[in-house]
């Protein structure tokens, strides 16, 4: 496929997959994000890939750790409910090493909440989610455009690190067409490098054993510090931002994803009113983009978090600033979608008469 | 002639091989000697009625029985 | 002098580490010595359940993985859809077939995965302690069920070969056990032929295992093989409950 097509962003992630050398999909229905598995159970038959619809989304994460421990790339897609699932499987992964990519397109919560977009999820996706000592690699598109790029990226940065990785999507992104460019030459499977570690019978070799426990003594603690080196050789190395008017801002927006795009459009009348505002746009949540902030901190006095939440991760950025600047916090719980305007009475309200 | 081997080290003095298992029930096991991890193992009492149908390595199970013929 | 019975080259040197008279390690054997009769060793990826054979993956000598508790069939679907080349078996217990990962095995069956699930049945949960299991046997004793297992508060146990022989898409399901060496013969076949069929692309099968937990049942190996042969096998009939192959399918 080459050129540009106006395509949802549920269907841009199937093509990104795809085009990401991904033939493995296994996952169960749920809205907001029912066009993913529609297409790819039309799309990995074309191709000859394998999609299976399950009997839940625990059997769907758990296909894709066989699939991963076989050496291929695999992936799921859900909403909200759905991932909570899954967060056994992804546990289990994340202890037995191994790369597998979970898109969850985010709905409102808790419990079975609504089917509008939410941004709620943030705790779940980069603290780990399941039991035990462990982070996910997390990735925020925030366009159709994303949504086909970012599951190459995703497999890419899981398997260097030999790790689950997820793309923290909502509602509306999903169900929302853009013109999508299919910027990137698709991977042929066959063309990836077989895993050193991949199940596939042990002729010729050592036999292989994926798992996630050990008990023996000691021995966990040991796994589980290398571990803990590998999540501080990807927070050094990983931390993905974008920043627009930054140099000269009084206040900083901090938005990712569906709320990123809003913020844009209040930046823009805060500066039309003279305002000095900048949005600094979290692309990877875990690891979040610590770095940039730590130093935004010595120059800029405000910042605003805008969330489709009650307020998640404006923990983090009170983390990487060390609370040493003002954080106000604007945020719609429950599905509701901040406006421009409503985004703009804030910086009003903090900037006040400094324009 | 076959002839069994009971490791004796392997063996955990189940007694699943001597209690009706053996067609000439020759296999018992050694009230007097205990095994590094406390088992009393198994032994052939009479090799010569062995006939090596392999029914106590059926049902052993470490297997701690070699049978040689 | 040629060794005629011993340790096959399908399992590992690493001694097991199940209680005296347990039957895990007679299913083991079976398991091992297929893995070299039929030439699949090189080839076979093991999936091992949570419960006592969690340590399962020591003891085959192939590939293994080990999985969540239940999940054994949702993995191994993932493992065989991707490598089609690959014999791909689930080792589970009761605790973990027959309640963790009930909707599992059910769809993997349903949806007739060509891969060989091995099904141990000991009516007890080994690993934790000896609790209830979905297959203790009703006015059973265990550390969760201390008078006996109570029907009116407990329910009854799950018959797992009856239930998937429901099923259109299981093509072979037999109910064996390991209390007898004519028993163990019966399970070697079965097993045999269950991998036999995997070989063959024919799609889903388990053997069902009947197999003494003494620990769990608070009995000596020799009174657990009794028990076993006379009152578990009566409540779960031995037996072939699908074998599609005679229908020439």
């Amino acid at each position: 496929m080459a050129g540009k097509k106006l395509m949802y962003g549920n269907h841009a992630v199937v093509e990104g997959v795809i085009a990401a050398g991904c033939r493995f999909f296994a996952g169960y229905p749920i809205t907001p994000q029912n066009e993913i598995p529609e297409l790819m159970s039309i799309r990995m038959n074309e191709i000859g890939g394998v999609f299976v619809q399950t009997e839940s989304e625990i059997s769907a994460i758990n296909m894709l750790f066989g699939a991963a421990a076989a050496g291929k790339r695999a992936m799921t897609s859900s909403s909200s409910p759905g991932i909570s699932l899954m967060q056994e499987g992804i546990s289990y992964i994340a202890g037995a090493d191994m790369p597998v990519l979970v898109v969850n397109i985010v709905r409102g919560g808790p419990g079975l909440g609504n089917i509008a977009p939410a941004q709620s999820d943030y705790y779940q996706a980069t603290r780990g989610g399941g039991h035990g000592d462990y982070f996910t690699i997390t990735l925020a598109p925030h366009s159709a455009q994303d949504l086909y790029e970012f599951p190459k990226l995703a497999f890419e940065l899981a398997e260097k690190y030999r790790n689950p990785a997820l793309i923290l999507a909502d509602g509306l992104l999903g169900q929302m067409m853009e013109p999508v460019e299919f910027s990137f030459k698709p991977i042929d499977p066959k063309s990836l490098p077989e895993k050193e570690w991949a199940l596939c019978g042990c002729k010729g070799r050592e036999r292989r054993v994926v798992r996630s426990y050990d008990l023996k003594a000691g021995k966990l603690e040991v796994l589980n510090l290398r571990r803990a080196e590998k999540y501080a050789k990807i927070k050094s190395n990983e931390q993905r931002f974008k920043t627009k008017y930054c140099n000269d801002a009084d206040l900083v927006i901090v938005a990712y994803g569906t709320c990123s795009r809003v913020a844009d459009a209040a930046v823009k009348m805060a500066r039309d009113k003279g305002f000095k505002v900048g949005l600094l746009r979290p692309i990877t949540l875990w690891p979040f983009p610590m770095d940039v902030l730590g130093d935004m901190v010595k120059k800029v006095d405000n910042f605003l978090v805008v969330e489709m939440s009650n307020g998640q991760m404006i923990d983090d950025v009170k983390l990487a600033t060390e609370c040493r600047s003002r954080i106000y916090f604007h945020g719609r719980p429950g599905g509701g979608v901040p406006t421009p305007p409503e985004i703009y009475k804030r910086i009003e309200e903090v900037l006040g008469g400094a324009r | 002639m076959p002839e069994v081997k009971i490791l004796e080290e392997v063996c955990k003095g189940c007694g699943l091989c001597c209690d009706n298992v053996c067609p000439e029930n020759i296999l018992i096991l050694i009230p007097d000697r205990i095994n590094s991890n406390g088992y009393h193992p198994a032994m052939v009492t009479d090799m010569k009625k062995c006939t090596g149908c392999g029914y106590c390595f059926k049902v052993c199970p470490e297997p701690a029985i070699e049978i040689y013929k | 002098m040629k060794m005629i019975f011993g340790r096959p080259a399908g399992l590992t040197e690493t001694l097991q580490r199940y209680c005296p008279g347990c039957g895990h390690g007679i299913v083991h054997r079976i398991i091992g010595e297929l893995l070299v009769k039929l030439d699949i060793r090189e080839r076979t990826i093991g999936i091992a359940p949570v419960g006592c054979s969690v340590f399962a993956d020591e003891y085959f000598n192939c590939d293994m993985i080990q999985p969540p508790h239940g999940r054994g069939p949702a993995i191994a679907t993932g493992l065989k859809r991707t490598r089609p080349e690959c014999i791909v078996f689930s080792y589970q217990g009761d605790g973990d077939l027959a309640a963790m990962g009930t909707a599992e095995i059910i769809h993997a069956a349903a949806r007739s995965e060509n891969i060989t699930v091995i099904f141990i049945n000991n009516a007890i949960f080994g690993m934790t302690g000896g609790q209830m299991a979905p297959t203790t046997l009703p006015g059973m004793k265990s550390t969760t069920s201390v008078k006996g297992r109570d029907i009116g508060k407990q329910g009854y146990p799950i018959k797992v070969c009856e239930m998937l022989a429901s099923l259109d898409g299981p093509y072979y399901l037999e109910r064996c056990a390991v209390d007898t060496p004519r028993n163990v013969i019966r399970t070697e076949k079965a097993l045999k032929t269950a991998f036999a069929h995997q070989i063959s692309n024919k799609g889903f099968s388990m053997v069902e295992i009947l197999s003494m937990c003494p620990t769990g049942w608070g009995q000596t190996p020799v009174q657990a093989k009794k028990w076993l042969g006379e009152v578990m096998a009566e409540y779960y009939p031995l037996g072939v409950f699908r074998d599609l192959s005679k229908e020439g399918k």
